[in-house]
Protein backbone atom coordinates (compact mmCIF):
# COMPACT_ATOMS: atom_id res chain seq x y z
CA UNK A 1 0.00 0.00 0.00
CA UNK A 2 1.30 3.18 -0.72
CA UNK A 3 1.23 6.29 0.83
CA UNK A 4 1.29 10.16 0.65
CA UNK A 5 4.23 11.71 1.98
CA UNK A 6 3.05 15.04 2.75
CA UNK A 7 4.98 18.04 4.61
CA UNK A 8 3.63 21.03 6.44
CA UNK A 9 5.44 23.52 4.28
CA UNK A 10 4.54 22.52 0.35
CA UNK A 11 2.02 24.84 -0.77
CA UNK A 12 -1.12 22.85 -1.84
CA UNK A 13 0.63 20.32 0.52
CA UNK A 14 -0.03 17.28 -2.54
CA UNK A 15 2.50 17.22 -5.42
CA UNK A 16 -0.27 17.15 -7.47
CA UNK A 17 -1.31 20.23 -6.50
CA UNK A 18 1.93 22.11 -6.72
CA UNK A 19 2.31 20.65 -9.91
CA UNK A 20 -1.19 22.39 -10.63
CA UNK A 21 -0.04 25.66 -9.32
CA UNK A 22 3.26 26.02 -11.18
CA UNK A 23 1.79 25.14 -14.54
CA UNK A 24 -1.23 27.94 -14.18
CA UNK A 25 0.91 30.33 -12.53
CA UNK A 26 3.57 29.69 -15.56
CA UNK A 27 0.87 30.68 -18.06
CA UNK A 28 -0.13 33.87 -16.57
CA UNK A 29 3.61 34.88 -15.98
CA UNK A 30 4.74 34.25 -19.58
CA UNK A 31 1.55 36.02 -20.92
CA UNK A 32 2.14 39.35 -18.91
CA UNK A 33 5.91 39.03 -19.77
CA UNK A 34 5.22 38.88 -22.98
CA UNK A 35 2.49 41.05 -23.09
CA UNK A 36 4.36 43.86 -21.50
CA UNK A 37 7.99 43.29 -23.69
CA UNK A 38 5.73 43.37 -26.48
CA UNK A 39 4.03 46.95 -25.34
CA UNK A 40 7.35 48.39 -24.47
CA UNK A 41 9.21 47.91 -27.99
CA UNK A 42 6.07 48.63 -29.88
CA UNK A 43 4.76 52.10 -28.13
CA UNK A 44 6.79 54.98 -28.40
CA UNK A 45 7.67 54.50 -24.03
CA UNK A 46 7.04 57.89 -22.33
CA UNK A 47 5.60 58.24 -19.64
CA UNK A 48 2.05 59.45 -21.01
CA UNK A 49 1.71 55.44 -22.53
CA UNK A 50 3.48 53.75 -19.21
CA UNK A 51 1.16 55.64 -17.03
CA UNK A 52 -1.80 55.37 -19.13
CA UNK A 53 -1.29 51.19 -19.47
CA UNK A 54 -0.76 51.56 -15.38
CA UNK A 55 -4.20 53.64 -14.90
CA UNK A 56 -6.69 50.69 -17.06
CA UNK A 57 -8.58 48.91 -14.37
CA UNK A 58 -8.16 45.64 -16.54
CA UNK A 59 -4.35 45.74 -16.61
CA UNK A 60 -3.94 46.76 -13.12
CA UNK A 61 -5.61 43.87 -12.12
CA UNK A 62 -3.86 41.55 -15.18
CA UNK A 63 -0.63 42.84 -13.18
CA UNK A 64 -1.68 41.87 -9.44
CA UNK A 65 -2.84 38.60 -10.83
CA UNK A 66 0.77 38.68 -11.88
CA UNK A 67 2.11 39.12 -8.86
CA UNK A 68 0.27 36.54 -6.78
CA UNK A 69 1.23 34.15 -9.28
CA UNK A 70 4.74 35.06 -8.81
CA UNK A 71 4.38 34.25 -5.32
CA UNK A 72 3.18 30.96 -5.62
CA UNK A 73 5.40 29.95 -8.61
CA UNK A 74 8.51 31.42 -6.79
CA UNK A 75 7.33 29.38 -3.27
CA UNK A 76 6.87 26.26 -4.97
CA UNK A 77 10.21 26.88 -7.30
CA UNK A 78 12.03 27.63 -3.94
CA UNK A 79 9.98 24.99 -1.55
CA UNK A 80 11.43 22.52 -4.16
CA UNK A 81 15.10 23.82 -4.64
CA UNK A 82 15.60 24.28 -0.54
CA UNK A 83 13.53 20.17 0.30
CA UNK A 84 16.65 19.03 -2.13
CA UNK A 85 19.19 20.85 -0.66
CA UNK A 86 19.19 22.34 2.65
CA UNK A 87 18.85 18.85 4.58
CA UNK A 88 19.16 20.70 8.19
CA UNK A 89 15.90 21.76 9.38
CA UNK A 90 16.50 25.13 11.04
CA UNK A 91 18.40 26.64 8.21
CA UNK A 92 15.89 25.01 5.33
CA UNK A 93 13.17 26.79 7.45
CA UNK A 94 14.82 30.19 7.94
CA UNK A 95 15.15 30.45 4.10
CA UNK A 96 11.79 29.27 3.78
CA UNK A 97 10.87 32.14 5.90
CA UNK A 98 12.61 34.46 4.72
CA UNK A 99 11.09 33.71 1.09
CA UNK A 100 7.80 33.90 1.97
CA UNK A 101 8.08 37.28 3.84
CA UNK A 102 9.68 38.44 0.76
CA UNK A 103 6.96 37.69 -1.61
CA UNK A 104 4.29 38.74 1.18
CA UNK A 105 5.98 42.00 0.95
CA UNK A 106 6.22 42.08 -3.00
CA UNK A 107 2.69 41.31 -2.86
CA UNK A 108 1.66 44.36 -0.61
CA UNK A 109 4.30 46.41 -2.48
CA UNK A 110 2.80 45.68 -5.88
CA UNK A 111 -0.87 46.68 -4.74
CA UNK A 112 0.07 50.19 -3.22
CA UNK A 113 2.41 50.71 -6.76
CA UNK A 114 -0.99 50.04 -9.01
CA UNK A 115 -3.77 51.33 -6.59
CA UNK A 116 -1.24 53.99 -5.47
CA UNK A 117 -2.60 54.35 -1.70
CA UNK B 1 15.50 36.81 -10.23
CA UNK B 2 13.47 36.46 -6.95
CA UNK B 3 15.76 39.25 -5.57
CA UNK B 4 15.66 41.11 -9.37
CA UNK B 5 11.73 41.23 -8.87
CA UNK B 6 13.18 44.61 -5.71
CA UNK B 7 14.53 46.51 -8.55
CA UNK B 8 11.69 46.09 -11.15
CA UNK B 9 8.98 46.74 -8.13
CA UNK B 10 11.33 50.17 -7.55
CA UNK B 11 11.71 51.23 -10.78
CA UNK B 12 7.64 50.83 -11.66
CA UNK B 13 7.17 52.27 -8.10
CA UNK B 14 9.34 55.25 -9.05
CA UNK B 15 8.42 55.36 -12.56
CA UNK B 16 4.52 56.06 -11.60
CA UNK B 17 5.18 58.49 -9.61
CA UNK B 18 4.67 61.19 -12.18
CA UNK B 19 6.80 62.87 -15.03
CA UNK B 20 9.41 63.37 -12.82
CA UNK B 21 9.69 60.27 -11.44
CA UNK B 22 9.36 58.48 -15.01
CA UNK B 23 12.65 61.00 -16.37
CA UNK B 24 14.66 59.75 -13.16
CA UNK B 25 14.28 55.90 -14.12
CA UNK B 26 15.23 57.30 -17.59
CA UNK B 27 18.40 58.83 -16.00
CA UNK B 28 19.20 55.95 -13.87
CA UNK B 29 19.30 53.50 -16.50
CA UNK B 30 21.67 55.24 -18.41
CA UNK B 31 24.38 54.07 -15.52
CA UNK B 32 26.15 51.19 -16.58
CA UNK B 33 25.46 49.43 -13.57
CA UNK B 34 22.10 49.92 -13.66
CA UNK B 35 21.82 48.66 -17.52
CA UNK B 36 23.89 45.52 -16.21
CA UNK B 37 21.22 44.68 -13.35
CA UNK B 38 18.30 45.01 -15.80
CA UNK B 39 20.13 43.15 -18.81
CA UNK B 40 21.01 40.75 -15.95
CA UNK B 41 17.73 40.38 -14.62
CA UNK B 42 15.95 40.08 -18.45
CA UNK B 43 18.78 37.44 -18.97
CA UNK B 44 17.63 35.30 -16.02
CA UNK B 45 14.19 35.77 -17.44
CA UNK B 46 14.14 35.12 -20.86
CA UNK B 47 16.41 31.68 -20.39
CA UNK B 48 13.54 30.76 -17.70
CA UNK B 49 10.36 31.73 -19.59
CA UNK B 50 12.55 29.83 -23.04
CA UNK B 51 13.11 27.01 -20.66
CA UNK B 52 9.68 27.29 -19.33
CA UNK B 53 7.97 27.25 -22.64
CA UNK B 54 9.50 24.24 -23.11
CA UNK B 55 8.87 22.93 -19.85
CA UNK B 56 5.14 23.51 -21.03
CA UNK B 57 5.24 21.86 -24.61
CA UNK B 58 6.64 18.72 -23.27
CA UNK B 59 2.94 18.30 -21.04
CA UNK B 60 1.23 18.25 -24.00
CA UNK B 61 3.93 15.27 -25.11
CA UNK B 62 6.43 17.60 -27.91
CA UNK B 63 9.92 16.54 -27.34
CA UNK B 64 9.46 13.86 -24.84
CA UNK B 65 11.50 11.00 -26.90
CA UNK B 66 15.05 11.01 -26.40
CA UNK B 67 15.98 12.35 -30.24
CA UNK B 68 13.72 15.46 -30.35
CA UNK B 69 14.24 15.92 -26.24
CA UNK B 70 17.87 16.78 -26.98
CA UNK B 71 16.71 18.95 -29.89
CA UNK B 72 14.60 20.54 -27.39
CA UNK B 73 17.42 21.33 -24.70
CA UNK B 74 19.43 22.87 -27.51
CA UNK B 75 17.25 24.65 -29.40
CA UNK B 76 16.40 26.23 -25.72
CA UNK B 77 20.38 27.20 -24.83
CA UNK B 78 20.39 28.66 -28.61
CA UNK B 79 16.90 30.76 -28.32
CA UNK B 80 18.20 32.14 -25.34
CA UNK B 81 21.51 33.04 -26.56
CA UNK B 82 19.77 34.84 -28.90
CA UNK B 83 17.20 36.66 -26.76
CA UNK B 84 19.62 37.62 -24.53
CA UNK B 85 22.41 38.98 -26.97
CA UNK B 86 19.18 41.01 -28.75
CA UNK B 87 17.93 42.62 -25.02
CA UNK B 88 21.69 43.65 -24.29
CA UNK B 89 21.50 45.56 -27.75
CA UNK B 90 18.20 46.73 -26.50
CA UNK B 91 19.63 47.72 -23.36
CA UNK B 92 22.90 49.55 -24.58
CA UNK B 93 21.76 50.87 -27.43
Amino acid sequence: MGMAVNSVTNLGRSGVYDWMVQRVSAYLLALYTIFLLGFMLTTDLDYEAWAGLFSQTWFRIFSLGTLIALGGHAWVGLWTVSTDYIKATLPRFLFQAICGTVMFVYVVWGIQILWGL
Amino acid sequence: MFVGVAFLLYGLDLSLSGEEGFARVNELLDSFLAKLIIWGILSALLYHLVAGIKHLLMDMGIGEELKSGRLAAKLTIVISVILIVLAGVWVWQ
